[in-house]
Parts: structure tokens; sequence; C-alpha cells
């Protein structure tokens, strides 16, 4: 049994402003049934292009309806611009709170606010912000069960300040079905948080571009002594405090071709390796145009 | 707002503790707390009993006291059971179970998958039927163990366990059946022979939680899970749980009593009820193999909306059932069995489990009847799919 509070209960037993607006000003749709749960906004203005009037209709369980109830709640009387800053966790604020397993749905909620304002300048021909686009048509897909793109975890993460992958599953639940991803968003997160860190203080020296142009000029021959030299001095130290090793088998065109040994060999996590440390190293040092396969 | 009453129809969730077996067991968690162990008459007596509530549960199987072992629960009974056969069959290194089995069979499979053992899992059809081609491809002279459960939990599907057997002892491999559902709901008769292991639980035939058992074929090698003392004759140490066994055992004979009762009055109600729902609530389907079915188990999808809604608003009037829906256990897809079964997702996610037992009347059932169809009506108002398909 979940550990709902009574707002919710409240909420879930007395949904506040069920229904639909036939001439509504504003509509989004957000979720759908295969993911178990799906919030239909309608939104309608007054002359002041205040929030008038807020009904809802939702496909979910009890926090998906409480969750729905409390967002007609919290934008009503608000302007469009207003109930934009609206956030997942000022609808678990007017909830009490909600289990974790289920703040999916006060981000839910959040999203068809955004989509119904991405919706209302869609028809008065205004431009949209980043954070009004429809999350799904933004980014590259990570979890594939329930479309989740790079670009929501991200932004759900850094909202709600998430750290882990559970986390993550939790909140969008990206990785809750066949767990593919996971391995993924570890990554997107692990990027997320470091170039946090490193962007917070306003003295932290940017990273150095490499010299694409002249990495380019150089014979292929050279240039696989210079991405062999890179990989002995920079990369295998590191790997090789893992138990693992890594060795250049080819390059072809921006390609380096590599192999990964020891622990690395066989880990889970080689494909994360690959991109997150080999490549990146690469591109910081040698140039940006390159990719790293395996071999 | 809510009311007093509780009208139970989650019977394959737990059950009540039948009155007399709580009377049986009394004794023995007050003054006769003796380890039967004992040399002393003051806990050896209790041996006795133990003695009688084998004899009582070997009677409602068919079985022989002596093919019985007491565990802790289903779980662990499972576990025994596919472990011993692997390790008494070392020349052996498949398993064949199937896709709609408990966890209790799903995670250890998967645990010995990843020691190195080959894992085969029957698929079902739309019905959860099992896949009667693919079992008879699974299971091989590699086999050491075929284990499918004789019911289904979530529909109540009755699998055709002897045609499964059958094909095992084909290929010299053994047949275990994850019996816990049907145990005390449908007659059988273990001395025909051709199950080698059974596996049951207590506290779903009115004994209490923490006490199964498991049948063990005379003649079937046997190597304990549970390691320790010389408890029931050396095949599952650790002392006995001495009232919940007596208390199995009641339950035991009172079920051999009721059976018939399960299959008429039981089933009598779960059709009253699920008749009822199907004629006064559109949009409905009765999930499963209704021709092979446990007597007290209903499966019902309410297309278009949620289960863990429903439930909740159940609930508030008393009436406790469950749901295969995914926000139901914090999983955000709904279960292995629906999914398995490839019911569509409009009816997955609004599934919903009626089980019954003797303890329910008809008077609760018309409760249900009369409470439910508002509900669905009033989470189907605020469903954006109810609206829009009654448009198309």
């Amino acid at each position: 049994m979940w550990d709902y509070t009574d707002k919710v209960k409240d909420h879930f037993l007395n949904p506040r402003n069920v229904g639909e607006i036939e001439d509504a000003d504003a509509v989004a749709e957000v979720g759908n049934l295969t993911c178990g749960d799906a919030l239909k906004l309608y939104l309608k203005l007054d002359a002041d292009g205040k929030i008038a009037d807020a009904k809802f209709k939702t496909f979910g369980c009890a926090s998906a309806i409480a969750s729905s109830s409390a967002l007609t709640e919290l934008i009503k009387g608000k302007t469009l611009d207003e109930a934009s800053k609206v956030t997942n966790q000022d609808i678990v604020a007017l909830l009490g709170s909600l289990p974790e397993e289920k703040m999916h749905c006060s981000v839910m909620g959040m999203e068809a606010m955004q989509a119904a304002i991405a919706d209302y300048k869609k028809r008065h021909g205004l431009a949209t912000d980043a954070v009004e686009e429809d999350d799904t048509h933004e980014g590259r897909i990570v979890c594939k069960c329930f479309n989740v793109t790079d670009a929501k975890i991200r932004k759900v993460a850094l909202a709600n300040n998430l750290h882990t992958v559970a986390q993550i599953t939790d909140y969008t639940k990206a990785g809750g079905a066949c767990g593919r991803c996971l391995d993924e968003i570890q990554t997107i997160l692990d990027d997320l948080w470091r170039e946090q860190s490193t962007a917070a203080p306003a003295a932290a020296p940017a990273p150095t571009a490499p010299d694409t142009a002249a990495y380019d000029a150089l014979s292929p021959v050279r240039k696989i002594f210079l991405l062999n030299d890179i990989i002995t001095r920079e990369i295998r130290p590191l790997l090789e405090r893992d138990g693992g090793g890594i060795e250049l088998v080819d390059l072809d065109g921006d390609t380096a071709i590599v192999r990964l040994q020891g622990h690395c060999g066989h880990c889970v996590c080689a494909s994360a390796t690959l991109k997150n440390l080999v490549e990146k190293k690469l591109r910081e040092l040698v140039s940006l145009k390159i990719t790293v396969k395996e071999a | 707002m809510s009311e007093a009453r509780t009208v139970y129809f989650d019977n394959n969730a737990t059950t009540a503790v039948a009155p007399e077996v709580f009377e049986a067991m009394t004794p023995f968690l007050t003054t006769l707390y003796g380890n039967p162990s004992s040399i002393h008459t003051f806990g050896g007596q209790v041996m006795a009993h133990i003695d009688t509530a084998r004899e009582r549960l070997a009677a409602l199987l068919g079985a022989q006291p002596s093919e019985l072992v007491f565990t802790s629960c289903g779980t662990e009974s499972d576990n025994a059971a596919l472990r011993s056969a692997l390790y008494t069959n070392p020349q052996r290194d498949k398993l064949v179970i199937s896709v709609v089995e408990h966890p209790a069979i799903l995670n250890v499979a998967l645990d010995l998958e990843r020691q190195g053992y080959r894992v085969e899992r029957i698929p079902v059809d739309a019905n959860g039927r099992l896949d009667m081609e693919k079992a008879q491809e699974f299971i091989d002279d590699r086999t050491a163990i075929v284990s499918v459960m004789w019911a289904n939990n979530e529909t109540g599907n009755i699998q055709p366990v002897k045609e499964l057997a059958d094909l095992a002892h084909k290929h010299g491999a053994l047949f275990h059946t994850d019996a816990v559902q049907a145990v005390g709901k449908v007659p059988m008769d273990l001395s025909e022979g051709w199950v080698d292991f059974l596996s049951l639980s207590g506290h779903k035939l009115h004994a209490p939680k923490g006490v199964g058992a498991l049948y063990v074929r005379r003649g079937v090698r046997f190597h304990p899970f549970v390691l320790g003392g010389h408890q029931e004759t050396g095949r599952r140490a650790g002392t006995e749980n001495v009232a919940s066994v007596v208390g199995l055992g009641m339950a035991a004979e009172l079920a051999s009593k009721n059976i018939e009762r399960e299959n008429s009055q039981v089933r009598a109600l779960r059709d009253r009820l699920e008749n009822g729902i199907v004629a006064n609530v559109p949009k409905t389907r009765i999930n499963g193999d209704v021709e092979h079915r446990l007597p007290n188990t209903t499966n019902i999808s309410f297309e278009y909306i949620e289960g863990e809604s429903i439930l909740m608003l159940l609930d508030q009037h008393g009436i406790c059932a469950s749901s295969g829906s995914a926000c139901t256990t914090g999983s955000l897809e709904p279960s292995h069995v629906l999914r398995a079964m490839s019911l569509p997702y409009t009816a997955a996610h609004g599934a919903i489990r009626f089980s019954l037992s003797r303890y329910n009347t008809q008077n609760e059932v018309d409760f249900v009847l009369e409470k439910l169809p508002p509900i669905i009506e009033r989470l189907r108002e605020i469903s954006p799919y109810w609206g829009s398909r009654q448009k198309q």
C-alpha cells in the first residue's frame, strides 16, 4: 500500500477541475496509454491573459490524478508566464509529498503545463522557448520503453538535484522497464554533474580546444603515432588502475579502433568507458572529430 | 467515509486463518511449548501432533506422510525442489519453466542461469495457456527438472501439469509444480505418482503465514536446502514451527472436507460476481483461460482506466482486491503474467483480480456489484481515453 498523504488522497478522491473546455485557448496531452499514465490539460484565458479556467482528464494511478488536480489549482489565476514557472516540486509541495516512485506523476503535471503554453504560442504564432518544447521531440531517445530523451533526463535531474539512476527512474520512468538504458542514464548523469561542478565556479578554466586543423593536416601514419602516444601516456594509466588496459588497433578516417583489455575487456561498462573516457580524452587532446570504436 | 466492514476478495494473496486452525494452534503457543526433539515427555509429546499434521496434509494430497517435508513457505519449497534436482543430477544442466511462474521460481531460475545452468521458459498464448509445442521442444535429455505451476496466482489458469510431467519423465527429467494456489481448491491424488515435487503454502489455505511444505515423491533423491539439525528426517533442518505445522494440518483437514464446496459454492459466488460485473460495466474483459481456471479467481480488465485508482476507490468501501497494474507495485510495467499473455495495454493497466474463499458470502458479492460500477464510471469520466473512445 502506498503511503499517500491526506492531501494526495483528497485530490484523488475529490479531484478539482476535471473535464474539458470546448473553446479552450490551449490544449496539451502528455503521456500515453502504453506508459500507464496520460494527462490532457485544457486552458481558458481571460482578457488579461490570466488562466481563467483549467480542466484536466487523466488516465493513471491515484498520484497521477492527484498531481493533475493539484496542477490545475496551482495555475488558475496565473498568467502563462507565471504558470510556466510552476515546477514539479510545486505540485509535490501542494500535495504534501509523493512517494519517490511516484515522482514522475508530478513531472507529468509540469510537462503538461509547458506543452499547453507551447500550444498556446503555436496557435498565436508566437516563438516558443526551449523549455516549453515537448521533451519527447527534443534530444535523443535514451529509454525506448517510455520514450524518454537525454534532454528530459538532464532537465529533470537538474531541476530536482537527482544523482542516481534509480531517482531518474522514479522521476521520469526512464530505465524502469527493460533496463537496457541504465548504463546510459548513468553516463548522462556523470557527464551532467561533472559539467555542473566544473561550470559552477566562474574561475574554472575553460577546457582548451585541441588544434583540430593541425591534426587534420597530419599524414595517416603520424596521426596513428600521435593517437598511440596519447593513449599510452594519458589513457592507459587510468584504465590500469582498475586492472584494465587498452591498445590502438587501427585508424579509419577519424574513427580510432581500439581494443579494451584485462578487466575492461569484459566489463559491463565497456561501452561507457569507451565513450566517456577514451573518446572524451582524445577529443580533448587531439581532435573534436575523433570517434572511438571497439575492435 | 469508509465503512467499517471489510470485504476480503484477495484470497490468492493470503487467506484468513480458519477459527478451527487458530484453536488447534493455541496450545502450542502457550502450554505445549516443548521442543519435539527433546528426550523428556514434555517436549517429546509434541512430536505426535506434528505427525498428525503430516497425516492430515498427506490425506489432502493423496500422498504418504513420509513424502512431506514441512518448510517455512511456498518460496522455500520452490527453492529446495529446483536446487535439489540440479544437485542430484549433476550430469544434467537444464531447467524448463514457464514465463508465467511466480517470482519464487522465476528468480531462482535466473540465479541458476547466472551460475551457468541453461533455462528455457515456455511461452503462453493470449489466454495464458502454455505453448505445448515449445514445451516439447525445450524438454530434452539435458533437462534436470521441469517446473510449472499448477494454477496461476493472477489469472487462476490451471496448467496442463500432467502432460508436462509425462514429457519430463519421457526424457528422464524430474517434474516439480508450484501448487500454492491449487492445493485445497483442485482435487489431487499424488499417489498416481506423476508428480516428483510439489510446493504448497499454508497461508493460502487458511493456515497462518510462515509455514509451507514440499512433497518429495518416495524414491526421488533429495538434497536439503536448509542444512543443520536432523529435523524432518534430515530433509529440512531447523526446530519445527510446531504451532504453524499443527495449524497447516488442521487447515488441510478442513480443506479435504471443503474442497467440494470450493468447487460449487465458491465457484457460484465467483461466477455471480464476474457475470454481474460484465453485465453492468461496459468494456470489460475476462483475462485468462475461463475453461481451465481455479473456482475462486477472476481477473477482469476495465479498459481505459488504471488499476491502482480502482483499488484505492474500492478500498474506500473496505473492498480488498489486487491488480496486475504497474502502479500498484511501484514497478512501471504491468505484471509479467499479463504481459506474457500480450494483453493490450489498454486492458493490462486496468486489470483487477478478485479471489474468493469459502468465507465469502453472496451478500458481499452483491455489495461489490453495487459499489464497483460507479467507481469504474467515475474513473472513466476522468480518463482522456474514455471520452475520445465514445466519440469515435
